[in-house]
């Protein structure tokens, strides 16, 4: 049983990283890695939104969905439940860390337009998982996504200093360099 | 004679000058996800196209009766609806393509091209610049998508379009159909396009500068 969760917990994290492998929140990952520090509040407030998502979908799914045979709402349902639970965040966050809210305002009501979420609500969907494997893997998948994002800012503080040729500058030397980290990821193929 | 050159430009708009995946870097899962071959890549686009359509479509005709306040949750519902739309189709018609786009399908939902069109120009234009503003923004994406595949096709596969153009045995460059060559070849991509886009308007703005007799009155953008 423990092993199944060890499983599902490194294939989340390494094996099957949800930025570098599976191309769900690229917009935030490119978006918010230019420092740090709004690297880490990002990632703090994905982690937060994706196990309550997580949660909040299976829930409707189990509940609502499934016993009235409304599978086809699943996109639409899904959207708004999370469209709510990013406004719910921000009230939350305005409330008790008014300076945080300030650095993560602009990139807030994007986590709704965050295929990572919403990737990994149907990912739950599609794998089946129980409600505990699925509070496993989100919170799995958003440490995944905070390894990946923290990883790509430490690089690009640096990078910011380095002489780039001018037509690389901005996206697309950005784009090569987390080619260059999802390479480095390749590494944890096979081992889950 | 103004209003047709903003139409021009509103058609051309969205292929270089304002192109969602070169210029402004958006929508970049399912650009990275989906493109390991060309097919792929123009069937996500033109997926794609036809939920922005649909949207900027209903977005122009009830911009008036939304209320400002529960505008992102409308917009977001009428997406939802034109997306769960198309998986259905898709499903139905091209079961193929359906498997091979899987989860980003669905994930066109949350397409920041789509809810980024609906809200800085739908809410804001005529039904008719709207509908054309989703067709030329879309095709721009497509372009981008099918251009990504075509790249990575040729490399990592050794062909276009499904047809192999080397031998069975050649061993061609398998990083560009794996993740991380997505990554590797839209950043050489994007850096290729936009030096031409640039080198393209210097190119035409100096020749109007030659050409016209009156001082320029607009700045070169």
């Amino acid at each position: 049983m423990t092993g199944d969760y060890m499983t599902i917990v490194i294939a989340a994290m390494l094996v099957n990283n949800l930025v570098l492998v599976q191309f769900l929140g690229i917009c935030p990952f490119l978006g918010v890695s230019s420092r740090l520090s709004t690297a880490i509040g990002m990632s703090a407030a994905v982690m937060f939104v994706m196990t309550l998502a997580a949660i909040a979908t299976y829930l409707i799914r189990q509940f609502l969905l499934i016993p009235f045979e409304l599978q086809f709402l699943e996109t639409v349902s899904f959207i708004l439940v999370i469209a709510s639970l990013v406004q719910l965040v921000e009230i939350v966050m305005k409330k008790i860390s008014p300076p945080l809210h300030q650095a993560l305002g602009v990139f807030l009501p994007l986590i709704t337009t965050n295929c990572a979420i919403m990737g990994v609500a149907l990912l739950i969907v599609q794998h089946g998982y129980t409600l505990g494997e699925t509070i496993v893997f989100a919170i799995a998948s958003a440490i995944g996504f905070t390894i990946a994002l923290v990883a790509f800012a430490g690089i690009r503080e640096r990078l910011a200093l380095m002489p780039v040729p001018k037509a690389m500058r901005g996206g697309p030397i950005a784009l090569v360099t987390a080619g260059l980290l999802s390479l480095a990821f390749m590494g944890f193929q096979g081992l889950a | 004679m103004s209003n047709e050159m903003s139409i021009r430009s509103e058609l051309t708009k969205g292929f270089f000058r304002e192109n969602p995946v070169f210029a402004m870097l958006l929508g970049m899962c399912p650009v990275l996800g989906v493109t390991t071959t060309a097919i792929n890549g123009i069937g996500m686009g033109v997926a794609s196209l036809a939920v922005l359509l649909g949207s900027n479509t209903v977005v122009a005709l009830f911009k008036d009766l939304i209320p400002e306040k529960v505008r992102i949750p409308a917009y977001i519902v009428v997406i939802a609806s034109f997306v769960t739309i198309v998986d259905l189709s898709m499903a139905a018609y091209l079961p193929d393509l359906h498997r091979s786009l899987g989860l980003f399908i669905p994930l066109i939902v949350v397409n920041c091209v789509i809810l980024g069109r609906a809200e800085a120009f739908a809410s804001r234009n005529s039904l008719a610049y709207s509908v054309i503003d989703g067709l030329t923004m879309g095709l721009g994406f497509t372009m981008a998508l099918g251009m990504l595949g075509a790249v990575r096709e040729v490399l990592g596969s050794g062909a276009l379009f499904g047809f192999a153009f080397v031998g069975e045995d050649a061993t061609t460059m398998l990083l560009f159909v794996m993740p991380p060559g997505a990554f590797i070849a839209l950043g050489f991509l994007i850096a290729a396009v936009n030096t031409a886009v640039k080198k393209a308007q210097a190119f035409a703005a100096a020749r109007s500068r030659a050409v016209s007799t009156q001082p320029a009155t607009e700045g070169v953008n």
